[in-house]
């Protein structure tokens, strides 16, 4: 598993995929967060990060995706997945291995971002009048967001031989488990009736309360529990040549 | 007994792939898998390397069977696939390391040098696999099928679209390898099964057809000699199976017939005979001894 890690590792970054999603991500959120009037921090009068907690799943739900696509896509398609599956490996190791990697780059796109809340911290008045709870929820928040956002990528990646359909497929799963529940909620249907429950199933719901600073178990629960579907889904969508 | 395949199986959907194959190969020998395309080899292949489930019947590697023991049965395997895939924007030896991990191979580096060497790769370990040109990324191919040093080897048509130099020089790696290990080794061309193989299975519609020792099989049915023969007028197949000497006749379009003769007789004065006895013109006459292709052709008409 270490070793498949380490080559995917190898392979973000001697392939500058590593660092134009790293990149991406600090130049947009460093965009968003202090220079566009609209967003800004220093425009708001408040000292917050909530610019950031609120942009950065729409940029995970093209980055991540971005990150992932290639994982398996490539595998199948240039027929390396046939020797690595040959390995003395299981399913399990090759795809922890992967998801693991990719885990990694988003940590170390986030990991930068912690100079903002050092920033904001001595900006507030007096300094350190910030919710620092909040930022720490939010950002557990975010992690687990990213790593369902991987599991699902990673999912989408095994089902094909080709990188755009696996990004578009991830994107597209992505956008429906962050936010088309919540949007389902509001139809007549659901709404006044069953609004909370279908709430529930999406992730935005558990995405914000995680936010607020609240580590609640049941959020937590809902974000290991969609991981695990999607990871149990790659290995399965792996095994799919025994079928 | 290295590889032992019992009365394997692979349906898909309808079709057979590989219709109840039994072989076994053992320690020092080159096994010559033929067939012709789509006759089960790579998937036989696949079902040894633990790439498929087989449907029925039984693979073993080294007394470790590839489904119930896989991981032991897999970590004796080195296998090139078919078209040897190949992480293009790794580096040689990245690539080299990368598997010699998974394997848990103890000494890398040493080991790592030792397979460059052997397979000729010495001046360009330091390039991207993807920059090689097609007989140097064949040989990174068997760098890796070998680097852990496994008992086993499958080597599905690992000389296909090679130059002339490069096929001899991989089948003389494949030969080196054969004396110490097993090898099993598929393709279409016959003359490697010649040069390379003590051994050849031949496989057809997945089913077994021949199974003996290279020279068994060139003799079996270069032992013959073949006689093409045309007259100008029809003549009577039995009257051309009572010329002494022929084994058998086997008509070759109009007035055109094949015959068969053993090797030490030669067949053609009594056939000019003949035709002199029946007043018919000979028009053709021919002989030849039978080749692999014949023997091929033959077993997977």
């Amino acid at each position: 598993m270490l070793a498949i890690f380490r080559k995917e590792i190898n392979a973000f970054f001697s392939s500058l995929i590593g660092f134009i999603v790293i990149g991406a991500f600090l130049v947009l959120m460093g965009l968003l967060l202090w220079v566009f009037p609209d967003f800004s921090v220093l425009d708001g009068n408040y000292a917050t990060l909530d610019t950031l907690f609120a942009i950065a799943p729409m940029v995970f739900l093209f980055l991540i995706p971005a990150v992932t696509m290639r994982s398996f896509a490539e595998e199948n398609q240039s027929g390396t997945l046939e020797l690595l599956v040959t390995r003395p490996l299981s399913d399990w190791q090759i795809v922890a291995g992967k998801y693991l990697a990719a885990m990694t780059l988003v940590v170390f796109a986030l990991l930068p971002t912690a100079l903002y809340y050092f920033t904001v911290y001595r900006l507030g008045a007096p300094p350190g009048n910030l919710d620092s709870g909040g930022i720490m929820g939010s950002y557990i928040g975010l992690l687990f967001l990213a790593a369902a956002f991987a599991a699902i990528g990673l999912f989408a990646s095994s089902l094909t031989t080709n990188q755009i359909v696996a990004f578009l497929l991830a994107t597209l799963l992505c956008f429906t488990v962050y936010l088309v529940f919540d949007f389902l909620s509001q139809l007549p249907i659901f709404y006044g009736k069953s609004d909370d429950l279908v709430q529930a199933l999406g992730m935005q719901s558990h995405y914000d309360a995680l936010s607020r600073g609240v580590l609640d178990t049941r959020d937590v629960v809902y974000f290991l529990s969609v991981i695990a579907v999607f990871l149990a889904a790659t290995v399965l969508s792996l095994g799919r040549r025994k079928w | 007994m290295s590889v032992k395949v019992r009365h394997l199986v692979k349906q898909y959907g309808t079709q057979r792939a590989v219709d109840d194959l039994s072989f076994e190969a053992h320690k020092g020998e080159v096994l010559g898998f033929l067939g012709p395309n789509g006759a089960g080899k790579s998937t036989t292949m696949k079902i040894i390397t633990g790439y498929l489930p087989q449907t029925e019947g039984s693979a073993e590697v080294c007394g470790f069977d590839v489904t119930d023991q896989s991981m032991e049965a897999r970590a004796r395997v080195g296998y090139l696939p078919e078209l040897n895939p190949l992480y293009r924007d790794m580096y040689v030896r990245e690539y080299l390391e990368f598997t010699g991990r998974v394997h848990q191979v103890p000494n890398l580096n040493k080991r790592i040098d030792t397979m460059v060497e052997r397979t000729g790769l010495g001046s360009h370990r330091h390039k991207q696999v993807g920059a090689l040109s097609k007989g140097y990324r064949q040989r990174v191919g068997l760098a890796q099928a070998m680097l852990h040093d496994p008992e086993v080897l499958i080597l599905d048509e690992p000389t296909s679209g090679l130059d002339p130099n490069q096929i001899v020089e991989i089948r003389a790696l494949i030969q080196e390898l054969g004396q110490e290990k097993t090898v099993i080794l598929s393709t279409h061309i016959l003359r490697e099964v010649e040069a390379v193989c003590h051994r050849a299975i031949i496989i057809h519609k997945g089913k077994l057809v021949a199974d003996s020792p290279i020279g068994e099989l060139q003799q079996r049915f270069s032992a013959q000699h073949r006689v093409t023969v045309a007259f100008d007028r029809p003549v009577k197949p039995e009257a051309l199976r009572a010329i002494p000497g022929v084994a058998s006749v086997e008509a070759a379009g109009t007035q055109r017939w094949l015959l068969t003769a053993p090797l030490h007789t030669d067949v053609r004065p009594a056939v000019f005979a003949f035709a002199v006895a029946q007043q018919a013109v000979l028009l053709e006459l021919h002989q030849e001894a039978y080749s692999m292709e014949d023997v091929f052709q033959q077993l997977t008409k």
